[in-house]
């Protein structure tokens, strides 16, 4: 296996129909997308390091933010309180729900946590010139968490449960309700700026 | 052979499925890895059809327990109501609720059905080497892939109803078996999905004329 396997630098094989395409020299500002079935091939545009990296900051100002503020405040007859991102997990563990508490730990909480905490390990060392130890790994691993972080669709769940109760109570969207919705926008914004392509292109 | 596809797998070559580099396929060896990045090369996912059914099998006998038991019970003033998925589709319906009535039943009926329903047609049309619309088969499975994770609102609606009304004290709300069972499924109908390789889908498909790329 030392052997240096021939390759192809030019050469690129779509990922969901594996049609074998040469990316144009000039590319321009727009996408390449494969010839038969579409699929983006090549983003042009933004720089593959400082943008991921200004995402992934400004993620994790919003993450804190949205775990450290309550996220509905909650009123009936003359008793207010509020509830936190993480008080429903941990009623559930309470409930005896460990399994369930956890599916919901991981998709909140610990998936986008270790998406964002890739995202600054792998592009602060980049930006400064330096390549982060596990870069392969951690590129990998960034990659395969991004569709088990469920931010936006636990947003929807907060606004089906806010708008279920609040005939019977007053219900009033909190801080974090509002950093988890940027969080969600920037998060999303992210997951497009990945691109292990033009990276290794540019690090290598 | 007549025509050949002008695909990676069909000229020996292999694509990194991490970072993307071609290379060529020196010998038929067994473990090969990735020249640039250390990966290692597979010219489909392995397994890929056997590992899609298992999850997929799962997901389908889960989905029995999923929809029979309670998501939740909500107990107010002595009373305990319990609801399954459908049942508390159908109070939302009754209480004129319809908005969030279609949100739910989206979410947790028609999505996980389509999918599962998906998933099967194209593991089957992938075995019994179809021919017929590679792109449109393609668009079943990306749309299966990004819709797949919203099912998930159901047991997040638990979890926030869960807390906030522990909170009111007027009324307590658990958590039902139906739940855990529901999450499950969407994890296991996630994990079909992504061992689902796109490209098998392909592998039978009719050669194409080369020309530059489409730009966008």
């Amino acid at each position: 296996m030392s052997a240096v396997i021939p390759h192809h630098h030019n050469l690129l094989a779509c990922p969901e129909c594996d049609l074998l395409q040469r990316l144009p020299p000039e590319r321009g500002r727009g996408r390449v997308c494969c010839r038969r079935c579409g699929c983006v091939l090549h983003h042009a545009g933004r720089d593959v390091i400082v943008v991921p990296l200004a995402l992934g900051i400004t993620a994790m100002v919003l993450f804190i933010l949205s775990n450290a503020f309550p996220l509905l405040e909650f009123g009936l007859q003359g008793h207010r309180d509020a509830t936190y991102l993480l008080a429903g997990i941990r009623e559930l563990f309470a409930q005896d729900r460990p399994l369930l508490a956890s599916v919901v730990l991981f998709t909140t909480i610990l998936a986008p946590a270790l998406h964002i905490g890739l995202l600054i390990y792998l592009y602060l060392p980049l930006a400064l010139g330096r390549r982060p130890p596990g870069m392969v790994a951690a590129l990998r691993l960034v990659q395969a968490v991004l569709p088990w972080s469920m931010l936006e669709i636990f947003l929807l769940g907060v606004l089906v449960a806010g708008v279920k109760l609040a005939e019977q109570a007053t219900i009033e969207p909190g801080p974090a309700a509002w950093a988890l919705g940027l969080l969600v926008i920037v998060l999303a914004a992210a997951a497009t700026q990945v691109h292990p392509h033009r990276l290794w292109d540019r690090v290598a | 052979m007549t025509a050949r596809v002008d695909t990676a797998s069909a000229h020996e070559l292999l694509s990194c499925h991490s970072c993307g580099l071609v290379s060529r396929r020196p010998a038929p060896v067994s473990r090969l890895s990735c020249p640039r990045c250390g990966v290692a090369l597979h010219a489909r996912i392995p397994r890929s059809l056997s590992r899609t059914w298992a999850w997929l099998v799962a997901a389908i006998m889960l989905y029995v327990p999923a929809n029979l038991l309670p998501i939740m019970h909500v107990t107010s003033f002595g009373r305990t109501r319990s609801d399954t998925i459908l049942s508390g589709a159908e109070y939302l319906v009754q209480l004129g609720m319809w908005p969030l009535a279609l949100i739910v039943f989206v979410a947790s009926v028609l999505v996980p059905v389509t999918k599962i329903a998906i998933l099967v047609y194209l593991l089957v049309s992938v075995q019994v080497r179809s021919r017929y619309r590679p792109l449109d088969r393609l668009r079943l499975y990306r749309f299966t892939e990004f819709v797949g994770r919203w099912s998930m609102v159901d047991v997040f609606v638990v979890t926030v109803l869960v807390a906030l009304i522990h909170l009111g004290r007027v009324a307590e709300v658990e958590a039902g078996l139906g739940a855990l069972f529901f999450s499950a499924v969407v994890v296991l109908t996630m994990l079909a999905a992504r061992t689902f390789d796109p490209r098998l889908i392909w592998d039978n498909a009719e050669p194409v004329d080369v020309e530059s790329n489409a730009h966008r």
